[in-house]
């Protein structure tokens, strides 16, 4: 029987508070809820932070054995080259994998999380990887602008060594057109709240439940928790309420600390509900988008031992607050900036190169010597130790999951940034190894010789002439 | 046995053009003007020229690739030309190349011309990213810039030898300003004005703990020397001057992907210098070189220099810039034209200006009465390309 074996999350480090935002641009006159998204980095996407979502749920796993990665999200950089392949080289899974995007739909992660129970219970996969991330471009001053936060959730699914096993589901499927957007357009349209609101959000979700509950004779009062997605606060309350379930079992929808992540909400909330459950807890999952998909789970006692996480408590711990909203718009390339004639050289990235070395690029590996023992990054034939030299004695190794420190930095104000200075310096990994890398989520006062770092995959540039999102490697403090 | 270059081959004339921000002139122009100096200087014809080197680095700026620009510019009329790229010594392999080619007896007069036209990008700085790896420089390397690649070094050298951000950068001011002393007085240098330490401490920063008065002239210009055998060299003139040591060290890779090299000096440096100092003969650089024009690309690399050739100890340099050492009146002037700090530094070019400092100052003829040292004998010339984890340095020696 399918079920969860591990689960992880990722909220990046910057918050935006919603007063920051309306004093920036007065959505409608009107004073918006109190509360903060979060928002990804400059060099953040749906792509990067499904890998570190995928990193936190994979600490400890055995990532060979993972024969499946599903991305679930609205946002994918790529309309065409698959961009769970992508998150699948970066997390250095198998090529004998099946890989699939689930998008076009904030549905997304919950029906990617029930083709992965499909295929394990079907027998076709044993293991499967489903990240949903989210990192969606609003409009400025739109309300999306105060309501969508930035993050990630990863569930591994297997049928051993469950956490929770996977019970039963509940669909429902409406061509609701609440918010489309077309091929090729940057931003979402919305049709008037209240129609979302009245036709769609407190009808479908009461529906999706009800069919649960009466499809598998259960009760309200059965669930520890009931994670549902919470755009509408006062709605989500009195949904809870008409569906007699006490605010104890409602889920926390972190639609004021991290705001709503769309793909990626159902199964953050999840991971939240995760953290705080006990063995025997049943815990429903309920997603909104074009309809609803209601699941359910019962928690086992391998849940205490579930290794450690950083999920979603430790990520809404470690946070700074993005003081300018300026500084909102440059992240989000929502604002023309310049960056000089030095910045608007095309990058031309060499495909062909990036494939052959994808491993060095995407998978962050590297080579170690078997003679002598060095670990060497970028992976080279002859060994880099000056008393050793030997040639074609190298085998396969990976620093993306190696800590490293600081040999040295720079912050540079001549190289083009969006977030100027432009933090660099050469990391020395534990065990060996020493390369140059971008510092990220950093601030330069903070950064020091000797201090810990440990790898962030990022999306390094968007090269806008030739429609290319370049990602590699960066070098970050260990967060906590 | 391998014997060397020393005294094999000398310097019978050279040229260099003023260097800066040459808006007037393109690098035809320079390469004319460098050259019609160094062939008045030699007191030859051009006829008599049989081969020659041509330094250029940034190609795609200027003049394009290959060694026709030159030809072109001067008329050289169908002989071979060989154009050379190493990064920031580019101009010192140029006159290697014309060295080991009279030195081998293929011919009896070459010419080594450097120029780099820098002012054609639309953007101060160097152009472009790290030229280091290839197709791999977008994939993997940081947008490293050569003010943050250098600057990496200040950070580590302050931390290796426990100084201060605030002592640190006291003690590269110094540098500098020695250098602005010695660029005011020359009527050929890019940056003419002098500034106290004061300011430079003030500057604005280009890559912490680097500021502005820490970074050297992005300028345009272009140098000649024209050598020969040195059993024929005082047929020319009665004061030729002699090649004594050319060396080149690379990078193996040791110093940016193996956790040995402490990041506090460049490794090729330290190498260059103890296989020049060997090919020249010389048992103590602290007092045989009278004087150096080392790669100031930056002042932490200068000041780092000292210490790889020897010219100060280990860790030590400090003590010796505090005391004047290396001040155009002390015991050991470094970079008496201006350095690439105010000299300027169009990058072909450079390892022959510097040359052409210590052949002019050797001969006596440091254009002012001001600049000239007294009775200098051994001068040494030192570039570094690329960024201290990986890079090339030249180190060239040259004596009468």
């Amino acid at each position: 029987m399918a079920g969860i074996q591990s689960y992880g999350a990722y909220i990046p480090r910057y918050r935006i508070n919603h007063t920051t935002i309306f004093f920036a641009v007065g959505f409608l006159g009107t004073f918006p809820p109190p509360g903060e998204n979060a928002v990804a980095n400059h060099d953040e996407d749906t792509l990067s932070m499904a890998v570190a979502a995928g990193v936190d749920c994979l600490n400890g796993m055995r990532r060979e054995k993972v024969d499946g990665l599903y991305l679930a999200t609205t946002s994918q950089p790529y309309m065409l080259r698959q961009n769970s392949a992508i998150i699948a080289t970066a997390l250095d899974l198998q090529p004998n994998i099946r890989t699939a995007d689930f998008i076009g739909s904030t549905k997304s992660g919950t029906t990617a999380l029930l083709s992965a129970f499909d295929a394990v219970n079907g027998g076709t996969s044993s293991n499967v990887l489903v990240c949903a991330s989210d990192c969606r471009l609003n409009k400025l001053g739109s309300s999306q602008e105060h309501l969508y936060g930035d993050g990630a959730a990863a569930i591994l699914v297997g049928n051993d060594d469950l956490i929770a096993t996977y019970e039963g589901y509940y669909s429902v499927s409406y061509d609701f057109p609440d918010r489309w957007k077309a091929a090729g357009e940057e931003f979402e349209h919305a049709w008037e709240d209240r129609f979302i609101r009245d036709a769609g959000y407190t009808k479908m979700i009461p529906e999706a439940i009800s069919g649960l509950l009466k499809k598998y004779n259960l009760n309200i009062k059965d669930f520890a928790k009931i994670v549902f997605p919470g755009i509408y606060s006062r709605e989500h309350v009195a949904i809870a309420k008409r569906l007699g379930a006490e605010p104890t079992q409602v889920q926390d929808t972190m639609l004021t600390t991290v705001g709503d992540t769309g793909s990626a909400s159902p199964l953050m909330m999840l991971v939240a509900a995760l953290e705080d459950a006990k063995p025997g807890d049943k815990i429903m999952v309920v997603s909104f988008g074009n309809g609803s998909d209601a699941l359910f789970f019962q928690v086992t006692e391998k849940i205490k031992k579930q290794g450690d996480r950083r999920g979603v408590k430790k990520h809404l711990a470690s946070k700074k607050e993005l003081a300018s909203y300026e500084k909102y718009l440059a992240f989000r390339n929502l604002a023309p900036m310049d960056f000089g004639m030095r910045g608007e050289i095309s990058i031309r990235t060499p495909m062909s190169t990036l494939f052959r070395e994808r491993k060095a690029i995407l998978s962050l590996y590297g080579s170690k010597c078997k003679k002598c023992g060095t670990p060497q990054y970028p992976p080279q034939r002859v060994c880099v130790n000056p008393d050793c030299g030997a040639v074609d004695q190298m085998e396969d190794y990976r620093f993306s999951d190696k800590r490293g420190v600081v040999f040295t930095y720079t912050g540079d104000n001549l190289a083009a940034s969006i977030d100027p200075p432009s933090i660099y310096g050469l990391v020395d990994f534990e065990n060996g190894g020493r390369f140059w890398f971008d510092f990220t989520d950093c601030d330069l006062d903070s950064v020091k010789v000797g201090m810990p770092v440990e790898m962030s995959f990022r999306r390094r540039y968007l090269d806008e002439p030739t429609g290319v999102h370049g990602y590699s490697w960066k070098a970050t403090p260990v967060r906590a | 046995m391998e014997e060397g270059i020393k005294d094999k081959v000398a310097i019978i004339g050279m040229g260099c053009t003023k260097f800066g921000e040459l808006w007037d002139k393109g690098a035809e122009d320079l390469m004319v003007d460098a050259f019609q100096e160094c062939i008045e200087d030699a007191g030859i014809e051009k006829k008599d020229i049989k081969a020659a080197w041509f330094g250029v680095h940034f190609e795609e700026q200027s003049v394009g690739k290959g060694a026709t620009s030159l030809a072109l510019a001067l008329k050289l009329p169908f002989i071979p030309v060989t154009r050379v790229e190493n990064f920031c010594t580019t101009g010192t392999e140029a006159l290697r190349g014309a060295c080991y080619a009279v030195a081998s007896g293929a011919y009896d007069i070459a010419l080594a011309l450097g120029v780099e036209k820098l002012k054609d990008t639309g953007y101060g700085g160097l152009p472009g990213g790290p030229g280091l790896m290839g197709t791999r420089n977008a994939l993997i390397m940081p947008k490293l810039t050569a003010p943050g690649g250098f600057a990496m070094m200040a950070t580590r050298y302050f931390a290796v030898y426990g100084l201060s951000p605030e002592d640190g950068k006291k003690m590269l001011a110094k540098v500098s300003a020695k250098s602005h002393y010695n660029g005011a007085r020359n009527p050929k240098a890019h940056l003419r004005r002098e500034v106290t330490e004061e300011q430079i401490l003030n500057a604005p920063i280009i890559a912490w703990p680097l500021g502005l008065f820490d970074c050297c002239g992005v300028s345009d210009g272009s140098a000649a020397a024209i050598v020969t055998r040195a059993d024929m060299a005082k047929k020319f003139r009665p004061d030729p001057v002699y090649i004594k040591a050319l060396q080149v060290a690379l990078s193996s890779g040791e110093e940016l992907m193996y956790n040995k090299w402490d990041g506090a000096h460049v490794e090729t440096g330290y190498r260059a210098g103890i296989l020049a100092y060997k090919e020249a003969g010389i048992k103590n650089p602290r007092k045989e070189v009278s004087m150096a024009e080392v790669h100031d690309c930056f002042s932490i690399t200068e000041a780092v220099t000292m210490e790889d050739l020897q010219f100060s100890p280990r860790g030590k340099v400090k003590e010796d810039i505090e005391a004047g050492r290396f001040n155009i009146d002390g015991e050991q002037p470094i970079q008496p034209d201006g350095g690439l700090k105010c000299f300027g530094h169009p990058i072909g070019a450079s390892g022959l200006r510097m040359v052409y400092e210590m052949y002019k100052q050797l001969q006596g003829k440091a254009q002012l009465p001001e600049r000239q040292l007294k009775n200098p004998k051994m001068g040494l010339t030192h570039n570094m390309g690329g960024f201290p984890a990986m890079n090339v340095v030249s180190v060239a020696i040259v004596g009468l």
